[in-house]
């Protein structure tokens, strides 16, 4: 008889507890609340982040807005890779993130559901051009484009001085492909050789199987007249051959090792001056400063392939960062992300932090000017009357896409015959076709 | 007493219980329920009845998939099996240094997969190099047997420690016994251990069986399903099922993959159970 009392007791102990813990929470939420109410309804801000390289500005940033003006403002950075898979859980939960990035039109698809129409608003208003919008239907807009970001091909110019030649030299395919060869045949003599390399490994392969093959799709669209297709023609493939066998011959590695060679590879022999070029993008700059490169040594070049008008080709430049809010976040919250967004792009800290510390160049009127040696370079090149490359990788049907061209690239560079090009052309075309009518259904 | 224990023999099973429900079998109902949905979050499921299976059935990758995966799992379950064994009664004689070997032998299975996985495919691309073959990402013959060599090199350490414990499990008077009676090692080994030791196997068998099916991580780190999806196991093939297209299709297809996938794993070891379970005998 005593056990049982025993046990009783303990059951109502244990249940008093448990009333106590809910009955605090609620009164703090019920204060909060109160409080919340009386400033005119806070919401807070919960911005899941892309870019872990950014991680700690915008930590940053978000203390000094709370600072500011007392608006909770949570920046969680998904690691590496895993965006999507973060995001997608994060998503499922209750308080889940107020702000988020898709990567362009094809990324917005897993996303539109959830996306608030930002037509309209303060942050939108700011936007330099509409063309950094992502409109889905007229005064309907998903997501805008918050920073800007150019590649080409990134030019050692000390290294090219030593061969004999000046970045002005070059202004086509034609005149790089002469260059890089004359490098490669004086190879032994100059100590160093024309590309960085190639490398095929899922640290690097992306800057072939999306970013050298966004330039026959770009020529491809300009010739066509569009900006989205169902099925690539693949009219410029040509060239795209032409340009991946300069990168993999005028190596500083053999094609049969570049299926192991990763992106530290490729930026360590560029950082170390065994090779004078190496394709890639502003985001480079920083790593490639603190590496001991010096700003007035380094420039970029845009990815000559051949086609359309190459006097006037400028960088490639573009987007696949996209800011989208969270339409089933309540009132309060959504009206807190727009005004922290708007924030950033307008106030004196928030431009200073995106240009200085993160180093974007974002589309807004109050941006501030970044010291990115190879975004200085987009703005003269554009200044002087060329056109930017736009970024149509994003119009990709696919990953899968994207990781069976790196496939069929991998096995080129490895051994570089027609049939195995065939593949490549395979998995271009054929391929989009297949992975659009999958991705659509 | 007896009587007490039984009317409140419950209660203390009740906080295993909340939590297996709550972290298993809830969560389980509710991927089950997904399979048959077309879905982004968790949160915003819509019902569409068994399109997502007839998808799964018919999509070739996932069979390929699925065959590779029983090619890896064959030869897995019987290479570590019998290397694990014989360690085991390696290291079970009368030898300096047993000790320092078992260590050896069981410190691979304390680094991470995905680790291991890096590791292996910087070491095999080197030997690949050196005599001329295609990288890993370009080989699949390569990719295949770096997986069981991988696997083989961090389980069979795990599955060596069981086997050395149920050998010394084994008595001595029967071994004594049948020494005396003539009996060879050979027949001791097959005749006395292997029968006394059928438990050990059993347990070693699941392991290596399961572990194979379920396979990712090295997977992942070692060939990411290079060349092709070539060397893609069920594992990966689910995982690329969900992240490699955007759409909201996909997602729904993953999951009942998945389903497919742990109802094979667990109908296969049951039957692997059974099957081993039946030769064990009493001591």
């Amino acid at each position: 008889m005593k056990k049982w009392q025993n046990l009783v007791a303990v059951c109502a102990m244990s249940v008093s507890v448990l009333a106590g813990c809910s009955s605090t929470s609620s009164d703090a939420a019920d204060s909060n609340g109160e409080a919340g109410a009386a400033d005119g309804a806070k919401g807070s801000v919960y911005y899941l982040n892309f870019k872990p390289e950014q991680d700690e500005a915008w930590q940053n940033l978000a203390k000094k807005y709370t600072e500011e003006t007392g608006v909770d403002v949570k920046v969680v950075t998904a690691a590496s890779g895993n965006y999507e898979t973060t995001l997608m859980s994060e998503m499922g939960k209750s308080g889940a993130p107020t702000l988020f990035q898709v990567n362009g039109p094809v990324g917005l698809k897993n996303w539109e559901d959830y996306a608030y129409n930002l037509y309209d608003t303060p942050v939108f208003n700011q936007l330099t051009s509409d063309a950094y919008a992502l409109f889905v239907g007229k005064d309907d807009v998903a997501a805008i484009a918050y920073c800007i970001e150019s590649y080409g091909i990134i030019v050692n110019t000390t290294l090219l001085d030593k061969a004999g030649y000046k970045v002005e030299d070059i202004q086509s395919f034609e005149d790089l492909k002469k260059v890089a060869d004359d490098i490669t045949a004086r190879k032994d003599e100059l100590n160093f050789s024309a590309f960085t390399s190639a490398g095929m490994d899922g640290s690097s392969d992306w800057r072939f199987k999306a970013h050298l093959a966004n330039m026959p799709i770009y020529f491809e669209y300009q010739e066509d007249g569009i900006t989205d297709t169902d099925a690539i023609k693949g009219t410029y493939l040509d060239n795209y051959r032409d340009i991946f066998d300069l990168y993999i011959t005028d190596s500083t590695t053999p094609g049969k090792d570049l299926a192991a060679k990763t992106g530290d590879d490729s930026r360590n022999e560029f950082i170390s001056g065994e090779a004078v070029f190496y394709q890639n993008g502003s985001w480079e700059y920083n790593e490639l400063i603190k590496n001991g490169l010096k700003s007035e040594e380094i420039t970029m070049i845009p990815v000559y392939i051949g086609a359309g008008d190459e006097a006037n080709q400028g960088l490639t430049t573009g987007t696949e960062n996209y800011w989208v809010v969270n339409k089933e976040a309540s009132e309060e919250d959504i009206q807190a992300t727009l005004d922290f967004m708007n924030w950033c792009v307008t106030s004196e800290e928030g431009t200073t932090a995106m240009a200085d510390e993160m180093g974007f160049v974002i589309p807004f009127k109050d941006a501030k000017p970044s010291e990115n040696v190879f975004v200085l370079e987009d703005v003269k090149l554009t200044e002087e009357g060329k056109t930017p490359v736009s970024w149509n990788f994003t119009t990709m049907p696919s990953e899968e896409w994207k990781n069976a061209l790196g496939s069929a690239l991998t096995a080129y560079a490895a051994d570089p015959t027609d049939a195995n090009w065939e593949e490549v052309e395979k998995a271009f075309v054929e391929n989009w076709k297949t992975e659009y009518d999958l991705a659509n259904n | 007493m007896q009587r007490t224990y039984k009317k409140y023999g419950w209660m203390f099973v009740l906080p295993t219980l909340i939590a297996f429900t709550i972290g298993f079998i809830i969560p389980f109902i509710e991927g089950l329920y997904l399979s048959f949905c077309q879905f982004t979050t968790v949160g915003n499921a819509v019902f569409n009845g068994f399109s997502n299976y007839i998808a799964a059935f018919t999509d070739a990758s996932f069979l390929r998939s699925a065959g590779f995966t029983v090619l890896v799992a064959a030869v897995n379950v019987i290479l570590i099996n019998v290397l694990a064994f014989a360690l085991a009664l390696a290291l079970t004689q009368k030898l300096k240094g047993t000790n320092f070997f078992r260590t050896v032998f069981f410190m691979p299975n304390l680094i991470g997969g995905i680790v291991l996985g890096y590791i292996w495919q910087i070491l095999i691309n080197c030997v690949l190099a050196l005599v001329g073959q295609p990288l890993l990402k370009l080989n699949a013959t390569a990719g295949y047997w770096g997986i069981i060599i991988l696997m083989c090199w961090q389980q069979i350490g795990y599955m060596m420690i069981i086997y050395i414990a149920g050998l010394q499990n084994v008595p001595d008077d029967l071994v004594e016994a049948a020494k005396i009676d003539g009996a060879t090692d050979w027949q001791i080994l097959w005749k006395i251990k292997i029968p006394m030791m059928m438990p050990s196997i059993t347990i070693c068998v699941f392991l290596t069986l399961t572990n194979s099916f379920k396979l990712f991580d090295q997977n992942l780190a070692l060939t990411n399903g290079d060349p092709n999806h070539m060397t893609d196991m069920l594992a990966l093939n689910i995982y690329q099922t969900f992240y490699a297209r955007a759409g909201k299709a996909w997602k729904g297809i993953g999951q009942a993959k998945a389903v497919i996938f742990s109802i094979v794993v667990v109908l296969i070891s049951f039957w692997q159970l059974k099957t081993t379970r039946s030769k064990e005998v009493q001591q």
